[in-house]
């Protein structure tokens, strides 16, 4: 399977009055054709940003990509022109928004908000995209599509207004769809709703998919390859099964632990991380988890560890990733 | 709709009748009437049963209810009555005015409308570059100018470019004929109290369209636009614009109702008959009855306005519905 997407060593920040925020730091991965992957994360660890970098959505000013590579099937992304990035945006990589409730325009109907990405990027006529509307919220289970276009985003459910977000993103057959924590603002029972669909359009369609979550439940049901962030760093990378069975690093440990799960004693209480994630202005010269981190040693304060394999495809960026691997897992 | 339209007509009632009330009471409240101000206001010995006759003439001995009972009879009837001051038809006197006032407040608003918009998007998308400077400082000085003085200057350029570039200094007519009769004439009379009042009103929309398309610009959805690869034209004027009109709308209207009746000063250095004058020259006699009627036209005028810029939002924004 060849990479449709290669981020190489991004760095996003942004220049406030506070001093510049390293949002995103170095971050290094790839997307496969048709695959899903997930960046999970806490917070303000940079995994928007890192999203948002991708179709160069950072609002400059304040922020900017001052480094790295984005690489999107053939095209460097970084080194386009306004126009073509703009025919890369919505015609081939669509984003689906964390907040369905505001990422709608509210004076537009939503037959208008659907049919004007056909019309500019496909050209299509009025009748053609309206058409093709119709289409795309069948598609995504919309009930009784045609009356839906003439309706406004505040005559609809949070869950439906997310659908048709995604209908949105589908709607130029996108071969990158990057989803921002997309059930976040949902009811619980819609979360699960609004994953099964995008997870079943993208592998019918084939399209490759890129979720944002700080949910590692949905990480280990719907991603194919997971990222954990942490202070605009890749910390932990691997496959869903290696990360959940085999965590590497004390964070994506601490991740695991902090949701609540079905298979553990009632009685067992949750095992939050404690303590705040660091400024991002003011980052040590040790790893960035080191305040936080329960196996901490004294190296850990002075140097950042690099990423490296603790076996095929899995990578961590922890000191004592060796020597701790199993303590960890003990621990849990 | 239709329901809330016609609710929203008889609510109006009791509006105007409260302002009614205000006017008749607020005018009698200052000492002296139009019969003082008439026979011994240039301070002359004048017999007082002169003056006495001339105040039983116009019923302001009646009891004030009674008078306050003639004045909402007349509305009832559409007989606005008389002059206290002159004897004429009130009517007819604001008649002869009003198509004036409205014509300068219709071209002063569209003049607002057509600098403040665009300039307050521009200065939006642009911001914090020279360009937004310039248009802020071009909207300063319409604040800080007043508009009689910026009409004076206007006069003064007219008289000196004509001069230097055909010889012979022109000045806008002065006696006023309907767009109807002379469009040219009409709009040659009246284009610069527009400019002049229009500008100064346009600077106030200017900044409230810049702040709000700023806000706006900061929406989730203008980034949702932005993620489908519209272009920026597109998303200014089909996203942006219409979100951030509901502010300057008011500011519209609520400037309208006032132009209609408060540009005094501009009438007095472009020389217009205009509804400002005649309310200036009516509260100097205390002449009662015209007060009267001209505070309530522009209250009728205000209280439209409002309603009018109600369903304005309405057909903005559907999420605001009337019911």
């Amino acid at each position: 399977m060849a990479a449709i997407l290669e981020i190489e060593n991004l760095q996003t920040q942004f220049f406030t009055s506070a001093g510049t925020v390293r949002a995103v730091d170095g971050i290094t991965y790839s997307v496969n054709h048709g695959e899903t992957v997930a960046i999970v994360g806490e917070s303000g660890c940079g995994k928007s940003v890192s999203a948002l970098s991708i179709l160069r959505l950072i609002p400059d000013p304040p922020g900017r990509v001052v480094g790295g590579h984005i690489r999107f099937m053939g095209l460097d992304i970084l080194a386009l022109s306004d126009a073509e990035i703009r025919k890369v945006r919505g015609r081939r990589i669509a984003m689906v928004f964390q907040e369905p409730m505001t990422s709608l325009n509210p004076v537009l109907t939503i037959g208008r908000q659907l049919t004007e990405t056909l019309e500019h990027h496909l050209g299509m006529g009025r009748e053609a995209s309206n058409a093709r509307a119709v289409e795309l919220l069948g598609m995504v289970g919309i009930s009784d599509p045609q009356r839906r276009l003439a309706q406004y985003p505040h005559h609809l459910s949070g869950g439906m207004r997310q659908r048709v977000m995604i209908a949105m993103a589908l709607s130029c057959e996108p071969e990158l769809i990057i989803a921002d924590e997309p059930t976040t603002a949902l009811d619980v029972t819609i979360q699960a709703q609004i994953l099964e669909l995008m997870r079943d359009l993208s592998k019918r369609l084939g399209v490759a998919l890129i979720i944002i979550t700080h949910n590692l439940g949905v990480v280990a049901r719907y991603a194919d390859r997971v990222n954990v962030m942490y202070a605009g760093k890749i910390i932990e990378q691997g496959s869903a099964l290696q990360i959940y069975h085999q965590p590497s690093h004390p964070y994506t440990l601490g991740l695991l632990n902090s949701v609540p799960r079905l298979d553990r004693p009632r009685q067992a209480k949750l095992d939050p991380i404690e303590g705040q994630p660091p400024d991002l202005t003011r980052l040590g010269a040790g790893c960035a988890f080191q305040p936080r981190c329960r196996f901490a040693v004294t190296r850990c304060a002075q140097e950042i560890p690099p990423l490296e394999t603790v076996s095929e495809g899995h990578v961590s960026a922890c000191w004592r990733r060796d020597d701790l691997g199993e303590k960890m897992r003990d621990a849990s | 709709m239709y329901a809330y339209i016609i609710k929203r007509l008889i609510l109006m009632i009791p509006t105007l009748f409260g302002a009614a009330v205000l006017v008749f009471v607020l005018m009698r409240l200052v000492p002296g009437d139009v019969c003082e101000i008439k026979m011994a206001g240039d301070g002359a010995f004048v017999d007082p049963e002169a003056i006495e006759i001339c105040r039983q003439n116009l019923g302001l001995n009646d009891p004030v209810y009674v008078q306050f009972g003639q004045v909402i009879w007349g509305y009832l009837t559409f007989d606005l009555g008389t002059s206290m001051w002159t004897g004429r038809d009130i009517t007819h006197e604001i008649g002869l005015r009003f198509q004036l006032s409205l014509q300068v407040a219709f071209m002063a608003t569209l003049v607002a409308i057509l600098i403040a918009i665009p300039l307050g998007t521009i200065s939006a998308i642009k911001q914090d570059t020279w360009i937004d400077y310039v248009v802020r400082t071009f909207s300063i000085a319409g604040i800080a100018m007043p508009s009689f003085w910026l009409g004076i200057m206007i006069i003064l350029g007219l008289l000196i470019t004509t001069q230097a570039w055909f010889g012979d200094p022109w000045m806008p007519p002065i006696v006023y004929v309907s767009p109807f009769e002379d469009l040219a004439g009409n709009l040659s009379q009246l284009i610069w109290p527009a400019v002049a009042t229009g500008y100064r009103y346009s600077a106030v929309a200017t900044r409230m369209t810049r702040s709000t398309l700023l806000e706006v610009l900061r929406e989730d959805y203008v980034r949702t636009a932005r993620a489908k690869g519209l272009l920026e034209r597109v998303i200014i004027n089909r996203h942006a614009l219409k979100n951030a009109m509901l502010p300057v709308v008011t500011i519209f209207g609520i400037e309208f109702a006032f132009l209609i009746g408060g540009l005094v000063v501009t009438e007095q250095v472009f020389n217009l008959n205009g509804l400002g004058k005649l309310f200036v020259e009516s509260v100097e006699t205390s002449d009662f009855t015209m007060v009267q009627q001209l505070v309530m036209l522009v209250v009728v005028i205000f209280v439209f306005m409002n309603f009018l810029v109600d369903l304005l939002y309405a057909w903005l924004d559907p999420r605001i519905r009337y019911a």
